[in-house]
């Protein structure tokens, strides 16, 4: 876990998702930062590959960086009267300034803590053997209740989102 | 435990959601709202005697790997939720206010109010989260769902604050899940108990961003500045709904969090957490009451009481961490107690501006000579959220803080000192509604009466109101037991 190359990958990773994440907010056009979410959401995924975290590295480039882009775009193409442009704010200098404030407490707070690390052995998980049956076993055992109740939460964002855009009969 | 003994367990959350579905597809069959509202009331009323049969039984334990527990706390937080969205329902047979799609609200009510329950029973971390979430959304189409640009701004705010403090709630719970290594409340609450002095400044992080998450729900200063927006905005039957079951729900989970999961009052964090609580409820008492005295607008008026009367339940909190026995109890009842004042107030509002299409509190004036009996009701409201006897508010608040001094912290003492002098500040501007209903000349004296269905809701909170004020013991019992359960 500890190799040289994990720790680089890691940082060089965090990196680009850090200035992905970034470039989404400070660019001026809107299909520009959704190309950089695509990259901060690439970046995220492969940070999911350094935790060994095969299946939901995988999900996340084909949801994340997939599908979701996909309807943003379409989003940004179809909004007839929407600006091309990123608004600007009055509250960016103070909202950048509070970021960075909080950004550090959170590394600081994380710095000073001491950690509990599971022994690798007790977790009995042999690396690279694939993380699909633990999350399956998981989603239909221990967190099952939570995966049927987000059908539920669907159910409601879907009857919503059609409730609210229909257009009134009266 | 066998499958069948698992869905037993959430019966009345699993009830609740088929009535959703039920009341969807009656609604694409006919048209007549009086259908779908009365469905509802059936829906609800089944949850309800599904809810007695697990109280008659005794019914305990954990069900579905430990996601959820049925105790006494639950279920008293199932009876509170079901009687709200009840009243809101009856309520609606007055009118819609400014909604158009019938069927929609009262699924996404019914939604709302059974992933609450699911959540006053939740006993891990991301079944608590998607309960949560699950309500939310429900709760924001619902405030969107008005026809005019006033409720579509209100639904915006609370989509985009909610969002916020939901990815809040996460971090806290993910700050949790690192040091803990579990999502399970037991096992939290078993980490937290071997005090893990190294863990001290991430945990004190997790239980930050945690209050912080919830104090969008139970809205506490500082995570309050939507509530007067959406109040004012939204339809006044989903404020209704709002004010009294979400913020209900909020407090709930709150409980079982730092009670049941960061162990109560005798870890080593307590102290600090107690600490947090006691400086957010001076400030929303402080705050809530201040900004109440210049409003002009009842529901915004209302929102800063609720504010205000957050910061109340929120010294409640700050005794359970002291380690006060009477803490968890004293939350309980208040939340009853408020439960019934607060719908008494929004009702009558409700009644109020549908006749005098008015939500200005000048337009009351010398509401007892045009409509005596819904008149009384909001003066008891009224009473009863300032705390004054004979009211439950009254009883209520003496409860909460007499939790608070038992603990003999002299800070805690000087808390219930600033919700002392907060009581004689909200008194100035309850009272002047009262006032101003009960000896100001009308502007125009006609006179108006609710309909049957709404007088006699009115009467029973009313009644309420009074009897949990004059003999309590029922109440109290209940929220003893309840509490009991929360270990």
């Amino acid at each position: 876990m500890d190799s040289i190359g994990v720790i680089i990958g890691f940082y060089a990773l965090a990196g680009l998702t850090v200035g992905a994440a970034l470039l989404v907010f400070l660019v001026r056009n809107l299909l520009h930062a959704v190309l950089a979410l695509v990259l901060a959401f690439l970046g995220m995924s492969g940070l999911f590959i350094t935790l060994s975290a095969d299946f939901i590295a995988m999900a996340q480039i084909l949801i994340y960086a997939g599908a979701i882009p996909v309807l943003l775009v379409f989003a940004v193409m179809l909004t007839p009267h929407a600006s091309r442009d990123n608004a600007n704010s009055l509250f960016a200098p103070g909202g950048l300034l509070i970021g960075l404030g909080f950004a550090a407490l959170f590394v600081f707070v994380a710095m000073a803590t001491v950690w509990p690390v599971l022994d690798v052995e007790t977790l009995h998980v042999q690396s690279f053997a694939g993380t699909v049956r633990t999350i399956g076993a998981a989603l239909l055992g221990d967190y099952l209740l939570a995966f049927e109740l987000a059908s539920v939460l669907l159910l409601a964002a879907f009857v919503g989102a059609v409730a609210l855009v229909r257009e009134d009969e009266a | 435990m066998n499958g069948w003994e698992s869905l037993h367990f959430i019966g009345p959350a699993l009830t609740l959601l088929i009535g959703a579905i039920v009341v969807l597809l009656v609604d694409l069959i006919t048209d007549r709202r009086a259908a779908t509202a009365g469905l509802t009331l059936l829906v609800l009323a089944l949850t309800a005697t599904y809810a007695t049969v697990h109280v008659v039984l005794g019914t305990s334990g954990e069900a579905l790997y430990g996601a959820v527990v049925i105790d006494r706390f639950g279920l008293y937080f199932a009876f509170l939720l079901i009687a709200i969205t009840a009243a809101v329902v009856l309520t609606s047979f007055e009118g819609l206010d400014r909604i158009s799609q019938a069927g929609e609200f009262y699924a996404l009510l019914l939604t709302s109010c059974a992933s609450m329950i699911v959540l006053a029973q939740a006993n891990e971390l991301i079944t608590i989260f998607v309960a949560l979430e699950t309500t939310s959304i429900a709760q924001f189409v619902l405030a969107g769902l008005g026809r005019d640009d006033r409720s579509a701004e209100a639904g915006l705010k609370y989509l985009l604050t909610g969002a916020i403090s939901a990815a809040v709630l996460l971090y806290g719970f993910a700050f949790l899940f690192g040091l803990a290594g579990t999502t399970s409340l037991a096992g939290i609450a078993h980490y937290v108990g071997t005090g893990p002095e190294g863990a001290r400044l991430a945990l004190t992080m997790a239980f930050v961003l945690i209050a912080a998450g919830l104090g969008f729900k139970m809205a506490i200063v500082p995570f309050h500045a939507w509530v007067p927006d959406v109040y004012q905005g939204a339809p006044t039957l989903v404020t209704t709904f709002l004010s009294a079951a979400s913020k209900a729900a909020g407090f709930a989970i709150a409980l079982r969090i730092f009670y049941t999961g960061l162990g109560g009052g005798d870890t080593f964090i307590s102290q600090d957490w107690a600490m947090m609580f006691a400086v957010c409820a001076a400030l929303s008492m402080t705050f809530g009451n201040l900004a109440a005295i210049t409003q002009t607008d009842v529901k915004r008026l209302l929102g800063y009481s609720s504010i205000a009367q957050a910061g109340n339940i929120a010294v409640g909190l700050a005794a359970v961490a002291s380690g006060s026995t009477l803490g968890p109890s004293a939350v309980l009842f208040f939340l009853g107690a408020y439960t019934a004042t607060n719908l008494g107030a929004f009702i009558c509002v409700i009644v109020v501006s549908k006749r005098i299409g008015s939500d200005d509190i000048r337009d009351y004036a010398g509401l007892l000579r045009r409509s005596p009996g819904v008149a009384l009701v909001l003066a008891l409201c009224l009473l009863s959220l300032t705390g004054i006897p004979p009211t439950a508010g009254f009883l209520a608040k003496v409860y909460i803080f007499n939790a608070a001094i038992q603990t003999g912290h002299a800070w805690l003492v000087g808390l219930v000192i600033v919700a002392v002098l907060n009581t004689a500040i909200s008194a100035y501007y309850y009272l002047r509604w009262a006032r101003t209903m009960v000896l100001d000349e009308p502007a125009d004296a006609t006179a108006f009466h609710p309909t049957l269905a709404l007088g006699s809701l009115l009467a029973a909170m009313a009644l309420a109101v009074l009897f949990f004020g004059l003999n309590p013991t029922w109440l109290i019992e209940a929220a003893r037991r309840a509490a009991e359960t929360l270990i």
